[in-house]
């Protein structure tokens, strides 16, 4: 093995074939895929996300969510994903086919969040879990993300933004004051409840 | 110690003592800046990326620790992942290929100008992209979270590096080509075509759905498949026989375990979507080659056994700093590699999917095996180019045992906590919070192991800087574990 050209023609064999095998392939196969309705002239699935969902997104990317938190469902029989209701069903390709970044994750420090809009459908649930895991879910090891709240002025009566802090919490606001949702914090949220894996697919069915 | 045969093989350390081949000599001169530029900027690198990597780990139990924006735990552990893989692993292999390339083809290199151009520009690219990290300007993508638009000048740096490696080689004054060369040159090749097509695939023009986390996957395993281990596994073949001064075992193995790593590795990176949306063929075909890799781990583990043992110089191998950090990187190459093969079977992989002990694995591999035989090579490498010897056993001493320690230590906690953590969360009983609580004494222990490779890593940059100042006094002779 003493000639380059012979030794490059080589090396290139083996990354074109795995590139051919694993990505091109997988291209082609999903090439096909559309969303589809489960009864005709019915909604299709999965559903276009919503401007606010989208821009949710961006912050979900930025504050490095997807390093703790997968999405996706393994099927029955491949660990526990079902059985903790994580989803009604395993995820399969097609969930994820209008998604312009794809974040299926790779570390569960915590929960799937594949269908955590229809576990935790509560704004509030969800602006108290940012504000202060431990007020909703004591002893989690995540970290407040205080950064998507702001300290604003209260009028007369609360405004219906505010978060309800317990008043006993460390950082309730002062009287007066009030704490709610950053525009980020907003969106955010608006992306957490969009991701839900409540419809048929062909490839797999909801539990009866 | 004291038998004269392993002397000999120890004095073969001595790099004044071989200055004084001139041919040699003359290369290594023609080397010396741009080989020190990388070995510094690494250096640098790994103290940085290793400081984050503590932090990071401290989050996990004391989750408000530096709890600040820039430093959530998101983008401090991105940090530490980017500064560590592309601050550290890069510049290193850099420096090693760029010095093993020149040396097995008896090459000067006759422009350096160009390499360290190409890594003022990696590196000053990198210190962007690690801000716009900590600015949440995040891709989302493992391994490919810098902004896009680092891309194309990273590529074009990367080139002006690279490219050495394959110049050296046409110019080879030698009729003989070694293993290790196979190795970086088809590392230097795989790198660009693996990273232009996931960029484009996956950030410019993005492929539909789930094929972007195949395409994410082939690139993230095979970045560290087939750039940063072809030439960790170039350097140890280079330096276990070099120092111990035997040739490798067999030449018919090396070819056998080189087509086979060329042919398995590339298919096996799907194995990190076992269970996932993707078409269940592919996860076949990733399980087969992941397991397929025995073959030139094997092979690879052979050759360097025999090569070894036939030497019967255990004293030399634990005397010299080069061997006992090559030795220790290429045993943990072997099973980290058949840890990795396992992980890939699907009844191991539902349960160390998504934990702590995927994290063990990729320190075992990243850590205990490349970057330790990347210190061996430094060992070695270094003295020639400064024409002065490392100026203290003592920190070699001490940069052996903290690292040592901490990459033993960090894999096995992490595999212990990390199967606790997939059987606790496959079992559906404990809440969340209650598997966070659960995990956190490991997490301390996690902690204390990552501080003992961070000091580890300070000490050999400490000592790195200390060796090349200018004032630095000269050892007369080489530096050795033995007195």
């Amino acid at each position: 093995m003493k000639n380059l050209y012979l030794i490059y023609a080589g090396v290139f064999f083996t990354i074109a074939f795995s590139w051919g095998g694993l990505v091109l392939s997988s291209q082609i196969q999903q090439a096909g895929l559309v969303p589809v309705a489960s009864e005709e002239g019915g909604q299709l699935y999965p559903r276009k996300a919503s401007g606010y969902a989208i821009q949710g997104k961006d912050v979900y990317i930025s504050q490095g969510c997807n390093y703790c938190h997968s999405q996706q469902v393994r099927p029955a029989g491949m660990g526990g994903d079902i059985a903790r209701g994580w989803g009604q069903r395993s995820t399969v390709s097609r969930d994820y086919i209008l998604q312009d970044r794809v974040l299926l994750g790779t570390m569960r420090t915590g929960p799937d969040l594949a269908d955590i809009g229809g576990r935790q459908s509560s704004d509030d649930w969800h602006y108290l879990h940012l504000f202060d895991p431990q007020i909703t879910s004591p002893g989690s090891n995540m970290p407040s993300f205080r950064q998507l709240f702001e300290l604003r002025r209260a009028g007369a009566t609360p405004s219906k933004d505010a978060i309800h802090v317990p008043p006993t919490h460390s950082a309730a606001a002062p009287a007066g004051y009030e704490w709610v949702p950053s525009e980020r914090g907003r969106n955010l949220v608006a992306y957490l409840r969009s991701l839900r894996l409540d419809y048929n697919s062909p490839e797999a069915k909801l539990k009866e | 110690m004291s038998s004269p045969s392993v002397q000999n093989i120890l004095n073969r350390h001595n790099p004044l003592a071989e200055g004084n081949l001139s041919r040699v000599a003359q290369i290594d001169r023609s080397l010396r800046s741009p080989v020190v530029f990388f070995t510094v900027m690494a250096a640098l690198w790994l103290v940085i990326g290793s400081i984050f990597g503590v932090i990071s780990a401290i989050k996990l139990h004391i989750p408000e620790f530096l709890n600040i924006e820039a430093l959530t735990f998101g983008r401090s552990r991105t940090l530490h992942l980017n500064m560590v893989a592309y601050g550290w692993s890069f510049n290193a292999i850099f420096a090693v290929s760029i010095w093993l390339m020149h040396r097995l083809s008896r090459a000067e290199l006759r422009n350096g100008w160009v390499p360290i151009l190409g890594g003022i520009g990696w590196n000053l690219t990198l210190v962007y992209g690690m801000f716009a990290i900590a600015g949440g300007q995040m891709t989302g993508v493992e391994w490919l979270e810098m902004p896009r638009e680092v891309a194309p000048v990273l590529g074009v740096c990367f080139l002006l590096i690279g490219l050495w490696s394959v110049v050296a080689f046409s110019r080879r004054q030698t009729t003989h080509v070694y293993v290790s060369q196979w190795y970086i040159l088809a590392a230097m090749f795989w790198l660009p075509i693996l990273y232009l097509v996931a960029q484009m695939m996956i950030l410019w023009f993005p492929a539909r759905g789930t094929v972007q986390a195949i395409t994410n996957w082939w690139f993230g395993h095979n970045a560290i498949g087939l750039f940063l281990t072809p030439v960790g596994v170039a350097s140890m073949y280079y330096f276990i026989p070099k120092v111990l001064g035997r040739p490798i075992h067999s030449y018919y193995l090396s070819v056998v375990g080189f087509w086979t790593f060329a042919l398995f590795y590339n298919w096996a990176g799907i194995h990190h979507l076992l269970g996932g949306p993707v078409p269940v063929w592919l996860q076949s075909a990733g399980i087969v080659a992941s397991v397929m890799m025995v073959i030139p781990v094997l092979v690879t583990a052979i050759n360097f056994h025999y090569t070894t043992t036939s030497s019967q110089a255990w004293g030399a191998i634990w005397g010299s700093p080069t061997l006992r950090f090559t030795v220790f990187g290429a045993m943990n190459y072997t099973l980290s590699s058949f840890a990795g093969s396992l992980m890939a079977l699907r009844d191991v992989n539902a349960v160390t999917h998504f934990t702590n002990f995927t994290i063990g694995h990729a320190h075992h591999g990243m850590h205990a095996f490349l970057t330790m035989a990347l210190f061996g090579a430094f060992y070695f490498i270094l003295p020639r180019l400064a024409q002065r010897e490392w100026p203290s056993a003592a920190m070699i001493h001490l940069h052996f045992w903290l690292c040592a320690i901490g990459t033993i230590g960090y894999v096995v906690v992490m595999s212990i906590h990390g199967w606790m953590q997939g059987m606790q969360w496959n079992a559906a009983v404990m809440t969340p919070a209650q598997i966070a609580a659960a995990a956190e004494p490991w997490n301390y222990a996690r902690t204390i192991c990552g501080s003992l490779m961070t000091l580890g890593h300070i000490v050999f940059c400490a000592h790195v800087l200390w060796m090349l100042a200018p004032r630095a006094e000269k050892r007369q002779g080489p530096t050795l574990f033995a007195r």
